[in-house]
């Protein structure tokens, strides 16, 4: 099963790309423990995820082709 | 005779039939308070000033720096060292003499923050940092006004409305639903850290005018529980649909006693290691004993500091020269904020993991108030 990955702020900085497919990932802590494993500064960065658009709080099983987006927070005025 | 030169001034938005005289007359009767006179606010400002908004509040406690030019648009060069709410209202006042500024030179905090946003009925938030956001988030939701959310960041930016109910399920949410815990130390960077792309304020602050004058007239769909996140590079605009978070509640301030005793700047710093000085321990420590104090700000930033000794090395050059510190004395680290400087304590501790090094919570701009109080 595929998901699509959109990152955003410091997350596309520290996975190096905006945009990418995943495989075989069954739900968001799935794929947060995935991605702290290839990206260690992910566990100290903080972000929120949207799955289709919605915001998330809890974990979510994923359907094919869905499209995760990584939202970190902003101060920047 | 005024009425004529209104009419002129506002034609071209009176002739748009969904804004009419009707929707003129609603502008003109409208308060509207921006937090922030900087990137975000200055575009924001403008705009709202020139569509003839009846009531404004800018507040600001900071001054105009050089490096502010490259994107808060108000501002000249004899403007420097001034204070940017006066600044501010001068402009818009040169602008449009036919609405009323309300000057607030001053940081918004607990204790002032419901009895100044009371007075209007839309906030934008042009702040810039978590504390301020989590402070203006949580004095809207207790008062019942929409927030007109705008941050920006490097070539991105966030637009959203908080507190405003959706007109058909009546939800509303909030900027806990979208962030529930504000990011450690470490990662949440700021303008300041990592620049930003002049333009991006420029287009945010102007959505969030655009999204305050459609609630005004009624005009249109408001981005009411939703956020937007643009991207300059990519020339792209990605949505989120934000929804109210049950779990929430739980760091909320719910009455405005509550209100009045949550320590933001502490809410903030809580999932951090590093440890921090209030102004007053700061002050105290430094009169008790011989202390190192540590500017890590860059070379030339405002305001100047006069009231006792320190060293400069700036952020950028921390790491190179983290060793030459002497660790004999108790450290202090400031900057602008206290940012930086917990950062740079976390340098410290790395290379010296037994040194006494504290940063100065809030920065240089919260001693300078705090002493000017005093003084």
């Amino acid at each position: 099963m595929d998901i699509n990955l959109l990152a955003f702020g410091i997350i596309a900085e520290i996975t190096g790309k905006s945009a990418w497919k995943m495989a075989g990932i069954k739900d968001t802590n799935e794929l947060i423990n995935n991605l702290e494993t290839q990206f260690p500064a992910l566990s100290t960065t903080s972000f929120s995820i949207a799955v289709n658009r919605k915001v998330i709080q809890d974990n979510i099983i994923f359907n094919e082709n869905d499209t995760i987006a990584l939202l970190p927070p902003f101060s920047g005025g | 005779m005024k009425t004529i030169v209104s009419h002129n001034r506002y034609q071209r938005q009176i002739q748009l039939k969904e804004i009419g005289q009707e929707g003129q007359d609603k502008i003109a009767q409208a308060k509207v308070l921006v937090i922030g006179a900087g990137g975000l606010g200055c575009p924001a400002l403008q705009y709202l000033a020139a569509a003839g908004v009846g009531k404004i509040g800018v507040v600001d406690f900071d001054v105009v720096e050089m490096s502010n030019l490259q994107r808060q648009v108000l501002y000249a060069v004899d403007d420097i060292g001034q204070s940017k709410a006066i600044m501010a209202s001068k402009k818009l006042n040169l602008l449009n003499p036919e609405i009323t500024i309300d000057i607030y030179n001053l940081q918004i905090t607990n204790e002032n923050a419901l009895e100044i946003l009371e007075n209007y009925d839309i906030i934008i938030d042009g702040s810039d940092n978590f504390a301020t956001r989590y402070l203006i988030n949580d004095a809207c939701v207790l008062l019942n006004k929409p927030l007109i959310y705008g941050a920006v960041l490097r070539f991105e930016g966030q637009i959203g409305i908080f507190n405003l109910a959706d007109k058909i399920t009546n939800i509303k949410t909030n900027y806990r639903d979208l962030f529930p815990k504000p990011p450690s130390l470490d990662s949440a960077i700021s303008c300041n850290d990592v620049g930003v792309f002049g333009v991006i304020p420029g287009i945010i602050g102007t959505m969030q005018a655009t999204e305050a004058l459609k609630i005004i007239t009624g005009v249109g769909k408001p981005l009411a529980n939703k956020i937007i996140s643009y991207n300059a590079l990519e020339n792209s605009f990605y949505d989120f649909e934000i929804i109210a978070n049950a779990n929430q509640s739980f760091d909320f301030p719910k009455s405005k006693a509550a209100f009045l005793d949550y320590n933001y700047q502490c809410f903030c710093n809580s999932n951090s290691v590093n440890e921090s000085l209030s102004v007053e321990e700061f002050d105290s420590l430094r009169k008790q004993e011989k202390i190192t104090i540590i500017d890590v700000r860059e070379k030339g930033e405002l305001p100047v500091v006069d009231g006792f000794t320190f060293i400069l090395i700036p952020l950028s050059e921390f790491e190179n020269r983290v060793l030459t510190i002497s660790t004999q004395n108790r450290i202090v680290v400031f900057c602008k904020s206290g940012q930086r400087s917990a950062k740079a304590v976390k340098i410290l501790k790395e290379k010296f993991p037994n040194c006494s090094a504290y940063s100065l919570a809030g920065g240089i701009d919260e001693w300078k108030i705090k002493n000017l109080k005093n003084r």
